[in-house]
């Protein structure tokens, strides 16, 4: 038992939420270990969403726990998850449409080195995050464009700032949400490269729709139906499992 | 005290008249109508014109103050604010703003700058006495008349078709638009219509509150706290708090003259800082 | 503006570094420093319109102060003429008993406005634009009605009277053409602008301006939204007083009307004209809104509201962006050398 603990990125019991009759999330104890490339699926309306707002602490919980590498966080703010290891993207973008990225990202880096509140120092004055922050963006393939005002940037671009983003705030637990959603056709690779390349230290929960993704990517996948966690297994065993085809079927044929 | 008290439910009630338009508009379609209180205005303007010009009988005056500001506030949304339903908050804003300036300043060159007075008929006035409380006999015919109003009001929207494609096209306006329903005329008229609820207020409150120029700027406020401490989820919210108000405005003013504005900013900053959705919203 | 090549991306000239690209925006421009050097010019070239310039640099400041609220952080205030009240009710007191010295009595008064600014603060926090624009209306409400009543202290409707304010620093007198007024309070404005300039330049600055782009995602890179809000509340609350106590100082009378709606509504028109995130948007507006008031108040003098609410109607009605956008085209170069991002 003790040793399971240490292996676990993230752990949830018995995770519910009830939005006046209804419940969304019901009960779902989830496991993902350090270094996995653990999948989430489930068909639309089964409780994603809601589950990623629990496990970020945009919403709380109505009843259950969350566990973050080993500590309790079910009553820690937002930002108090962010500076414990956790990060996330959306799965539409939100991003500072104003700023540039080398500004977007370097806020994120200043935050989470807690000079992000300085009021007195000029904003690139700082080296050490300056040159991260181009280190980052150069490798998530945004170098040419760190100096562009984001509003203006192609929407692969702009997925790969939400991946990057979130790579700034250096998580433990990275909460991908449907990154290649709605990205074209022939920007789709470099999003899903740098989802290849993202470091092994980094524990990823993907959750998603494209199956493709999923069964190149995850080593584990747990399917979440009608807000309970309906199945879970490696990819093989989900993939050939007749009762996820049959949740899957007529909603996304080619699984 | 009874007395009071009455009064206070009376100044309730004309305050929801007055404001039961905004609680739609603002709680419903999310629009900021800062100028709501212009059409208000209005309404008692034409009251006094028709009565004192025209000489027409005060009760026959209170629907056609109700057409009147009904047809201004059909035509202000045909020509400016549909443009505004879907510019920002502080872009809302502005723009009523500048309405109400434009109201204020141009009354007051058309009719003057003092009070309006309006004289009731000798019916409405004096006072009868039920188990000893004297009770304003005018007072007693706004909560008839203003109760009647909200019974009619909650029936529409919960039971009649109408009712139905406001709340439909409300909640997901392309979706309501694919279904057939007419949403530019379904907001048209609900904002018509609740302009002309204000000005039928307005032609009732005169006598009650005062009518002058200034009158829109005055009772932002009011109209404003009656549909943020009753929440937008519905009409019995912004009822009750245009209740508590009345009743805490009259009593305050007259309990304790000095606190008395106080008593209500105190209240509306305690709600808005504890429930910011609003006292009688149903919570999340 | 998808496709539309970026403004901010250097054209022919090797790319800067991304340090050099960033500090670039807190650099100054030459338009910055004529529009100081003419504004100081004017107090010896325009000797007989001090006045009137004393008037406009207070304006300047009261709608600056307002400009890093809503153009910087995004909070819609309806009551910002509470802390103007408060500043300017704080110096006519400190003058009236005792502390005569404008520059203590600007500082204290700044100091008792940032006060209020401060407990203030906790109220917009939590809710929706909607909420901020009732509670800041509401605050300034009771300011107004705090000032009316308590009127053995403020002498209530017929304003404070009986203020006298020495020389400045002791050396400096008050005299009768505002010159000493004008330049006292542009002295004042220009400093309190620097400090500005250097704070939205700051990463907290930055900050803020993530909050008002995207308040979610500020949230998620792990900004903590409140202590941010907090901060800028209370400084443009500073800010708002210490306008409203020159004004005090220079015209050495307060009355009810330092806290009217009117005046919260002025500062707004004051920013739709000039723009706003900018920080010039509230000194050029200034200048704008009061030569504009001056005409159109010679005009018609009692109805000077009327086109005030026109001037917003139509402004809003067209596109404060798009209109502005057509008329400070000629302008654009020299507004974007002010720092304005977008026109």
């Amino acid at each position: 038992m003790t040793l399971a603990h240490q292996t676990l990125a993230l752990q949830t019991l018995g995770l519910s939420k009830s939005f006046g009759g209804f419940r969304a999330n019901s009960d779902i104890s989830l496991c993902v270990a350090r270094g996995a490339r653990h999948a989430l699926i489930g068909p639309n309306g089964a409780g994603k969403t809601t589950f990623i707002n629990l496990l970020t602490g945009v919403v709380p919980a109505t009843s259950g726990t969350v566990r973050l590498l080993d500590e309790d966080v079910t009553r820690v703010s937002q930002q108090g998850r962010v500076k414990r290891g956790m990060a996330r993207t959306y799965q539409i973008n939100q991003l500072f449409a104003d700023l540039t990225p080398i500004e977007t990202v370097g806020l994120a880096i200043a935050e989470r080195e807690g000079a992000g509140a300085r009021w007195w120092s000029r904003v690139g004055q700082n080296s050490a995050v300056v040159d991260e922050a181009e280190a980052l963006l150069t490798r998530m393939k945004l170098g040419e464009v760190m100096m562009w005002r984001t509003a203006t940037l192609p929407y692969g671009k702009q997925r790969l700032l939400e991946i990057a983003l979130a790579m700034a705030c250096k998580p433990k637990l990275l909460l991908l949400d449907e990154p290649a959603a709605g990205v074209p056709e022939d920007e789709r690779h470099d999003v899903l490269d740098s989802v290849e390349a993202l470091p092994q230290d980094v524990t990823v929960l993907l959750i998603e729709h494209d199956m493709e993704l999923v069964f190149s990517f995850a080593d584990r996948i747990s399917v979440l139906v009608q807000g309970q966690l309906f199945a879970e297994g490696g990819v093989e065993e989900i993939s050939t499992d007749p009762r996820v085809k049959a949740v899957y079927l007529g909603e996304d044929a080619h699984v | 005290m009874l007395t009071i008290l009455f009064d206070g439910i009376a100044y309730g009630m004309l305050l929801f008249v007055l404001a039961a338009g905004l609680a739609v508009t603002l709680g419903l379609m999310n629009f900021v109508n800062l100028a709501h209180g212009a059409f208000a205005m209005a309404g008692g303007y034409a009251t006094v014109i028709l009565m004192n010009r025209f000489g027409l009988p005060f009760l026959l005056c209170l629907p056609l103050a109700f057409l009147f500001s009904a047809a201004l506030g059909f035509i202000f949304e045909r020509l400016l604010y549909r443009h505004m339903y879907e510019r920002s908050h502080l872009d809302q804003v502005l723009f009523s703003i500048g309405l109400v300036f434009m109201s204020i300043a141009a009354t007051d060159y058309l009719m003057g700058s003092q009070q309006q007075n309006i004289h009731l008929p000798a019916y409405l006035q004096g006072r009868i006495f039920i188990g000893g409380v004297g009770i304003g006999i005018y007072r007693l015919f706004i909560v008839v008349l203003c109760s009647l109003m909200a019974l009619g009001l909650q029936w529409m929207l919960a039971k009649t078709r109408f009712g139905s494609q406001l709340r439909a096209a409300v909640d997901d306006r392309r979706a309501a638009r694919g279904l057939g329903i007419p949403v530019v005329k379904v907001f048209a008229i609900t904002f018509a219509f609740g302009s002309g609820l204000a000005g039928l207020g307005g032609a009732l409150g005169a006598e009650i509150v005062g009518l002058d120029p200034t009158f829109p700027l005055k009772f932002m406020l009011y109209f404003l706290i009656v549909v943020t401490v009753g929440g937008t989820s519905s009409l019995t919210g912004p009822l009750l708090a245009a209740l508590m108000l009345g009743v805490a405005d009259v009593m305050g003013k007259y309990l304790v003259p000095q606190l008395g504005a106080f008593i209500i900013y105190a209240i509306m900053l305690a709600v808005l800082m504890l429930r910011p959705q609003g006292l009688f919203a149903r919570g999340r | 503006m998808l496709s539309k090549p970026p403004s901010t991306r250097p054209l022919g000239a090797q790319a800067p570094s991304p340090a050099a690209f960033l500090q670039a925006r807190a650099a100054w421009r030459w338009p910055e420093i004529l529009f100081w050097i003419s504004a100081f010019g004017l107090i010896l070239l325009f000797p007989n319109r001090h006045l009137l310039l004393n008037e406009i640099a207070i304006l300047g400041l009261f709608a600056l102060s307002l400009d890093l609220i809503l153009g910087y952080a995004g909070i819609v205030s309806l009551g910002h003429a509470a802390f103007f009240g408060v500043g300017a009710y704080a110096a006519g007191l400190l003058a009236k008993h005792g502390v005569s010295e404008p520059v203590t009595g600007l500082l204290l008064s700044g100091a008792a406005a940032g006060l209020v600014g401060f407990l203030a603060s906790f109220m917009i926090l939590r809710g929706t634009d909607l909420t901020r624009l009732m509670v800041t209306l509401g605050v300034a409400l009771i300011f107004h009605e705090l000032a009316n009543r308590l009127d053995w202290i403020t002498g209530g409707a017929d304003g404070l009277l009986g203020i006298s304010v020495g020389p400045i620093l002791g050396r400096f007198d008050f005299d009768f053409a505002g010159t000493t007024a004008y330049t006292y309070s542009l002295t004042a404005t220009f400093l309190l602008f620097l400090l500005a300039r250097r704070i939205v330049h700051s990463p907290f600055g930055l900050s803020l301006k993530a909050l008002k782009d995207n308040h979610l995602r500020a949230a998620t890179i792990g900004i903590a939204p409140n202590r941010r809000i907090v901060a800028i509340y209370t400084l443009a609350a500073v800010y708002a007083g210490m306008a409203g106590a020159l004004l005090t100082q220079t015209t050495q009378f307060v009355s009810l009307e330092m806290l009217d709606f009117a005046r919260s509504a002025d500062a707004l028109l004051v920013l739709v004209i000039g723009g706003s995130g900018y920080l010039y948007g509230g000194l050029i507006g200034a200048i704008a809104f009061k030569l504009m008031k001056d005409t159109l108040s010679a005009m018609t003098p009692a109805y000077w509201i009327f086109w005030m609410g026109f001037i917003l109607v139509i402004l809003v009605l067209i596109g404060r962006d798009r209109l502005m956008a057509t008329l400070a085209r000629p302008f654009a170069p020299l507004l974007k050398l002010l720092g304005a991002r977008r026109p």
